[in-house]
């Protein structure tokens, strides 16, 4: 049994380790580009929306929080807490990506979803090249939208969580599940933390 | 041929094991028994094995006059092209952890499985989903970029197919990731008592080397190939300069998975050498700890080297300097493997069975791979050599005189093992002898026809390369006879084979130990206790 839970939670972290290489290998594209091209990353930056990127991230530390509480709930083996803090967790969760919707939709809007239809217009750099411009909204909502979809992968496995603890399933010696799901909840929240100041406050560095 | 302990078929005792203890056909599909799972691997493998060595026979051929009279260009691209994907990402990265791996890894650390099953077996569909996909951009049109999708022409100019091909090599490729997450897992936390890191055999070492670069370097690459798919549906310029993105910018990260991966190959069959050679020398192996860190230092330096590739792609003079020097370093533990194996062998009572003839037939064509690997990881020599077929040639001595050899030596030492039969010896050591000459023959007269500058990847070629061409395909079909011969033979030990017993070889470690084939559980009698070192040979004299 010891061993089993030694082998889950080292499983999560090389899965994990695996993570941050799958990202690390935007975040690279994302180094060289911002290098060669700061005026367009700016440009770009400018249009991002800081006032719902900062709420997002409030949002996503705080259901950190939450889910810690759940673990701490599951591992001292109140049911009826660990089922609210997972809710809770669900509910930020899900606004975190009805945000984001929002913040895709006026992209689409402004015509800069990359594309035949992409144009766009700087106050700061009004002749930005519109080629390396459409780069960064490439990485905006690559980087983004991976990241979207590991939130919403991490939604399912709330649910699930919350399912079984409908069923008690969880005790005070068995909570493994809920604590592999907060590791790789927060892994999700730890990438946000870096993609908002690298996309979002490009621009108030330059 | 004294060691080999034959008992008579009578004698076998109606027994239960992996293989016979459920006979469906969703007992097989559903089954989370990493010997079987290793099995499904091993049919899956050879099968693409199969395919990617009727694509190189079709090169060869094509090959054989200088006229393109075989095959157009455009065929001819995708034949190499295909003959690429399919021996990289479903042959050679697979084949060695999937098979001998899956198989051995659990025993030989005393686990009645590996840490996760079911994901085991997620991998091996995973596997066959990458390999499906594959098939179907083969038979719906074809590929042309050559297995390494280099952009823009992947991207912006090449087929559409080539979405379907990177989509089949990144579902392969987070395969590999899990294989890798569960030896590590397996080797960490799973160990049978008195088990300590330093008696693990370094068939575990080599692979736990691997499943690190599995874990670190494959998601880097599904990323890119993510990237390059992306590219090609919504016409955004990541990697195409025309829209503001940069082709080096794939080639580096492309490399930076891809070479690694170079050792996701030939580590483990480097496991496999240094088990068959202490075992067939009767020697403890030379230098344990060297071989051991050997390993971790390939799997560390490994990842630093990836810039070779890029010598002539506009990389900074001081950046090829620096990879250049990282890759003469990364040789280092390459040769003291080489070094450790003859000192093992040095005053060792040797016996010349087929496994061990493999391994011979591997530290030749390995070390002629390896020292040809210098010539180009200098960035002078480089510049000449560079897309020629001294490329072609080095990288198939490596991979295939390396890597498939190591696979086979493997396979001849552990079938009795995986089947409880034994195989014809002498028609086996004939098959190893065939390999190795047919291999020389057909990879040798390519070092040549680089030097003298022909180019890879063209299906015409200058008259005065005929020759050595010639030379080149001939030595291709006694190769193709030499991998044709184990398949008969193995096929028909399954069912005529004299039964092999527990230890066939004498040999030591866990394996060993237990009945051939093993029970569903690997052990009968409880855990095993390891009291002793790793290859405890020179106590029986």
């Amino acid at each position: 049994m010891e061993q089993q839970t030694e082998s889950a939670i080292l499983g999560m972290w090389l899965f994990l380790a695996q993570e941050i290489m799958f990202f690390g290998g935007l975040f690279a594209a994302y180094l060289v580009y911002r290098f060669k091209y700061p005026e367009a990353w700016a440009a770009g930056s400018e249009e991002l929306n800081i006032t719902l990127g900062a709420f997002n991230t409030v949002v996503l530390l705080v259901s950190s929080l939450t889910m810690a509480m759940s673990v701490h709930a599951a591992q001292t083996g109140k049911q009826k807490r660990l089922i609210s803090f997972l809710f809770l967790t669900l509910a930020l969760g899900l606004t975190f990506l009805v945000v984001k919707y929002f913040e895709y939709k006026a992209k689409w809007e402004h015509h800069l979803v990359p594309g035949s239809n992409f144009v766009i217009h700087s106050k700061m750099f009004p002749d930005v090249d519109q080629a390396h411009s459409q780069l960064f909204f490439v990485l905006y909502f690559f980087m983004t939208g991976m990241h979207a979809l590991h939130m919403v992968i991490g939604a399912g496995l709330l649910i699930w969580l919350i399912v079984l603890a409908y069923k008690n399933y969880f005790t005070p010696q068995r909570f493994m599940k809920v604590e592999l799901v907060g590791f790789y909840w927060h892994f999700v929240d730890i990438v946000w933390v870096f993609l908002f100041p690298l996309l979002y406050l490009v621009h108030r560095h330059v | 041929m004294s060691t080999i302990a034959i008992t008579p078929e009578s004698a076998l005792p109606a027994r239960k094991h992996y293989l016979n203890i459920k006979t469906t056909l969703a007992s097989w599909l559903l089954t989370t028994d990493h010997k079987r799972i290793a099995i499904l691997y091993l049919i899956s493998i050879s099968v693409f094995f199969a395919a990617g060595g009727f694509f190189a026979g079709l090169i060869r051929l094509e090959l054989l006059t200088p006229k393109g009279d075989l095959l157009d260009g455009d065929t001819y691209n995708k034949v190499f092209t295909l003959h690429g994907i399919i021996m990289i990402f479903f042959f050679l990265i697979p084949s060695i952890p999937a098979v001998l791996g899956n198989f051995l890894v659990p025993i030989m650390v005393g686990a009645k499985d590996l840490a996760f099953p079911k994901i085991n077996l997620l991998s091996w569909y995973l596997y066959i989903i990458g390999g499906g996909l594959a098939v179907f951009a083969l038979i719906s049109g074809g590929v042309d970029t050559g297995w390494t999708f280099y952009t823009p022409y992947s991207s912006t100019y090449a087929r559409s197919e080539v979405f379907l091909a990177v989509s089949a090599a990144f579902v392969a490729g987070f395969s590999s990731i899990l294989t890798g997450l569960n030896f590590i897992v397996t080797i960490h936390k799973m160990r049978a008592p008195g088990l300590t890191w330093f008696r693990l055999p370094l068939f575990i070492w080599a692979h736990y080397a691997t499943s690190l670069i599995q874990i670190l370097g494959t998601p880097v690459v599904a990323i890119t190939l993510l990237l390059v798919g992306l590219e090609r549906l919504f016409h955004v310029g990541i990697f195409d300069p025309k829209l503001g993105g940069d082709p080096v910018l794939f080639q580096h990260l492309f490399w930076f998975y891809s070479h690694p991966a170079v050792y996701i190959m030939i580590l483990p069959g480097m496991g496999v050498i240094s088990e068959v050679i202490t075992c067939f020398a009767r020697k403890r192996v030379f230098g344990y700890e060297f071989i051991a860190f050997s390993s971790m230092a390939i799997a560390i330096i490994g990842f630093l080297v990836w810039g070779h590739h890029m010598f002539v792609s506009s990389q900074s003079t001081y950046a090829g300097i620096v990879f250049s020097l990282l890759t003469f370093l990364v040789a280092v533990p390459s040769a003291i493997k080489v070094f450790n194996w003859t000192a093992t062998l040095y005053k060792g009572e040797i016996s010349f069975e087929a496994p061990m003839m493999f391994a011979f037939g591997f530290i030749g064509l390995f070390t002629i791979g390896g020292l040809t690997g210098l010539f180009l990881g200098a960035m002078g020599t480089d510049v000449h050599f560079h897309d020629t077929y001294f490329v072609v040639s080095h990288f198939h001595y490596v991979m295939v005189g390396g890597m498939v050899m190591g696979f086979l030596c493997g396979m001849h030492f552990w079938w009795p093992k995986m089947t409880g039969r034994m195989y014809p010896q002498n028609i086996a050591i004939v098959a190893a002898v065939l390999v190795f000459i047919g291999f020389n023959f057909t990879f040798f007269p390519q070092f040549i026809l680089g030097y003298l500058g022909m180019p890879r990847r063209y299906h015409e070629y200058a008259q005065e390369f005929q020759m050595l061409n010639v030379m080149s395909t001939a030595g291709a079909s006694v190769l193709g006879f030499g991998y044709l011969l184990p398949v008969i033979y193995f096929t028909w030990s399954l069912f005529k084979g004299p039964a092999a017993g527990p230890n066939p070889w004498n040999a030591k470690g866990i394996e060993w130990q237990v009945q051939s084939p093993p029970p569903t559980f690997n052990f009968d009698e409880g855990r095993p206790i390891v009291v002793e070192e790793a290859y405890a040979y020179s106590t029986e004299g």
